[in-house]
């Protein structure tokens, strides 16, 4: 280490700060926001950049980057280096500059105790919900399961709540890194983590593509620090240091950089994931997401439309408690991000009524919506003139029949173009149920754009998708629009 | 009083009614008799359409003792349902109110129609419609329910002169049908050629009332002076 140190290192003051990203709601023990003190990054992860940082004379500095951006980020150049439980793919070894391995994990299976006899294989979980973070190798081994055992992959867009959901019965296991089933099992009673290892993986750091020369003074340091016992203190720190490790570290040190290649058992597509060479196997999937999407929004809207009507009603002729309860149902719901409200739904109330993941984001968006709806609908409602209201009366109407036949005739051609808009906004917003496990065409699209590591191709079918899906939509209220203006005799 | 005999069709005594701290009608008495044509004329504010609104039950009164028929109601700005073709304006409420057949109210509907000489313009809808158009298929509207008492809110307020004697015709026609009718204006001379009997109304209240053209040629209170200025 101290080697190294000379070898590499110059004056901190004569080089700029080393920027390295990670993503702290990634949590202990990899990097995590120090509990005493949120402004400082602790976790293993974070004294390995140090580590790297020091050795090449720089000072570290923390970048927060989402975990599932980390590949875009290093690309753009957001960051020097990335490590925040990265896993090795040939995917991110084709498209970055990636380090030597510095960790081995094992892809293991956390049950429900009650369950252990049971759940102790892929095999065994025919017909089953199996979570997992979604982008990872994890998931790809489930998809790979879904087509060989029977299984049903869910994604998360974290580590935490696969695992709070296996514990309410929403999911049957858990497949992730060993590091984070035993976290897991520390915070959440009655889960076991299954001895059978499913498969291998590593961790590693990332770079940007051109950066190849950081790369090799990266790999050089962390050579260095397997040498000199510094990695082993640090994950003996931290309680991850186990027997897998020294054997990697032989293996490193030996030279052996291809690491996906010698572990057959990590089930990442084989070659260069090239979007040619991947996209029959995703199109098909964007489609389903498609087809949910559309299928989420069209529901959403009618329930959105049937509330709000109501809601609407009840504002312009109920009385003054009706009308104060109807008000602050649609402030709360305007003034408060849906994603919050679909977390309340889906996580919030889980102990009292557990929603399936479908049904709790069509009510999340549908209960939202419907309080945007309900004020298109009651303005449409007040702009019809007072004096047709009475005209109406003067005739015999009644309150009712002056409503079906006079005012919401008119107010649903006046709302038409608002609720296109919305209906057009709501498919766009479906694609935040991401966060309740929904795989819809955003998240769909994130998956593939992760394994193909570029965003090009993928994004671009994803909004030819949309597009396919709103434009029709916005033509059909035109011509509505078109044909009650032309309806003459 | 002059110009009443008879039973009437419509009689208001002590008729008062005040918006927050404004009096608007100061103890009104008005006899309508079946088959007049009676105009109430009148200052802006002097209280005119508010009687016709009281008279319609859009506005309750403070005080007073009305004996009401049942009344129609054309307003200055016709207020036709702006979804519905004239014909389907006219039989609204024929349908949904008196339960009438659709063939019977729309039979009824295109007579009506083509009585007040809209006959043609049965399809359009209100917005394709002229100003005097609308009118007719307004008061074509509001006769569809048979109302003993016709009011009209300054019916000639919109129209060229030739529509405003058009209008007057017609009318004129509706009264010699046996339609009791009261309407506000602005206009003396359409009083004069078209009306059976004025009313004039100052401040809330009945200053003058008679013969048109013994009222206007006449005037006898200085209200009415103010009035032809």
């Amino acid at each position: 280490m101290l080697l190294v140190l000379c070898l590499l290192g110059t004056p901190s003051w004569a080089q700029p700060p080393m920027r390295w990203g990670g993503d702290a709601e990634g949590g202990a023990p990899f990097v995590e926001a120090d509990p005493t003190d949120p402004s400082r990054m602790v976790g293993f992860d974070v004294e390995i950049a140090e580590l790297v940082a020091r050795a090449l004379g720089r000072e570290p500095r923390f970048v927060q980057i989402a975990f599932a951006s980390l590949d875009q980020s290093a690309r753009r150049g957001d960051f020097d280096i990335g490590l925040s439980g990265i896993e090795d793919t040939p995917a991110r070894r084709a498209s970055l500059a990636a380090s030597v391995p510095y960790y081995q994990f094992r892809e293991v299976l956390t049950v429900r105790a009650a369950d252990a006899g049971r759940y102790t294989s892929l095999a065994s979980l025919r017909g089953r919900q199996v979570g997992t973070l979604g982008g990872t190798i994890a998931y790809d081994l489930l998809l790979d399961a879904e087509r060989e055992h029977g299984i049903t992959a869910v994604s998360y867009d974290d580590d935490v709540h696969p695992y709070s959901d296996l514990a309410l019965g929403r999911v049957d296991a858990v497949l992730l890194d060993h590091v984070l089933a035993e976290r897991a099992m520390r915070r959440t009673a009655g889960l076991v983590t299954q001895a059978q290892v499913v498969a291998t993986g590593h961790y590693i750091i990332i770079a940007g593509p051109q950066q190849a020369a950081l790369r090799d003074q990266v790999d050089e340091v962390l050579r260095g620090a397997m040498r000199d016992g510094s990695l082993e203190r640090i994950f003996r720190k931290w309680n991850v240091w186990n027997e897998d490790q020294p054997a990697l570290f032989a293996r490193v040190l030996a030279g052996t950089t291809d690491m996906a290649a010698t572990e057959p058992s990590v089930a990442a597509p084989a070659g260069a994931a090239t979007v040619a060479a991947v996209l029959p196997r995703y199109l098909p999937s964007l489609f389903r997401g498609a087809a949910l999407t559309l299928v989420l929004s069209c529901a959403a809207m009618l329930l959105a439309v049937g509330l709000g009507v109501a809601i609407a009603t009840g504002r312009v002729y109920g009385g003054p408690l009706v009308r104060g309860a109807l008000t602050a149902y649609v402030e709360v719901m305007r003034g408060t991000p849906v994603l919050l409200q679909l977390f309340v739904i889906y996580y919030g109330v889980a102990d009292v009524i557990r929603l399936p993941a479908f049904m709790a984001a069509l009510l999340g968006l549908g209960l939202n919506y419907a309080a945007y709806e309900s004020e298109i609908y009651r303005s449409a409602l007040e702009s019809v003139p007072r004096g047709q209201l009475e005209a109406a009366r003067i005739l015999g109407l009644s309150t009712s029949q002056t409503l079906r036949l006079v005012r919401a005739p008119q107010a649903f051609r006046l709302a038409l173009a608002p609720m296109t808009n919305d209906f057009v906004a709501l498919l766009k917003d479906s694609s935040l149920v991401s966060v309740l496990t929904v795989v819809e065409l955003t998240k769909q699209t994130q998956i593939f754009a992760t394994n193909v590591g570029s965003w090009l191709v993928p994004g671009l079918l994803c909004a030819a998708l949309y597009l396919a899906m709103s434009l029709p939509l916005s033509h059909l209220a035109r011509r509505l629009e078109q044909r009650w203006k032309a309806s003459t005799a | 009083m002059e110009g009443v005999h008879g039973m009437s069709l419509l009689r208001v005594r002590g008729l008062r009614l005040s918006r927050g701290t404004r009096t608007i009608l100061d103890g009104v008495d008005l006899d309508v008799q079946a088959g007049e044509n009676v105009a109430l004329m009148g200052l802006s504010g002097s209280g005119k359409t508010t009687i016709l609104r009281v008279l319609a039950g859009l506005e309750q009164p403070d005080a007073g003792e009305i004996t009401v028929p049942t009344a129609g109601m054309v307003f200055q700005f016709h207020f036709l349902f702006e979804h519905l073709t004239a014909l389907e304006n006219v039989c609204l409420a024929p349908i949904h109110a008196q339960k009438a057949t659709r063939a019977q109210a729309e039979a009824r509907a295109q007579t009506l129609l083509d009585d007040l000489g809209v006959g043609h313009r049965a399809k359009a809808l209100p917005r394709e419609l002229s100003g005097g158009e609308a009118q007719r298929v307004a008061i074509a509207r509001a006769l569809a329910v048979d109302p003993s008492l016709l009011l009209l809110d300054e019916p000639t307020a919109s129209l060229d002169p030739a529509r405003r004697n058009d209008l007057g015709d017609v009318l004129q026609a509706l009264a010699a049908s046996g339609r009791t009718l009261l309407l506000t204006s602005h206009d003396d001379d359409f009083v004069r050629d078209h009306s059976t009997r004025v009313v004039i109304l100052a401040n809330g209240r009945v200053v003058e009332q008679g013969d048109p053209r013994r009222v206007l040629d006449e005037a006898q209170h200085a209200e009415t002076r103010r009035l032809l200025v």
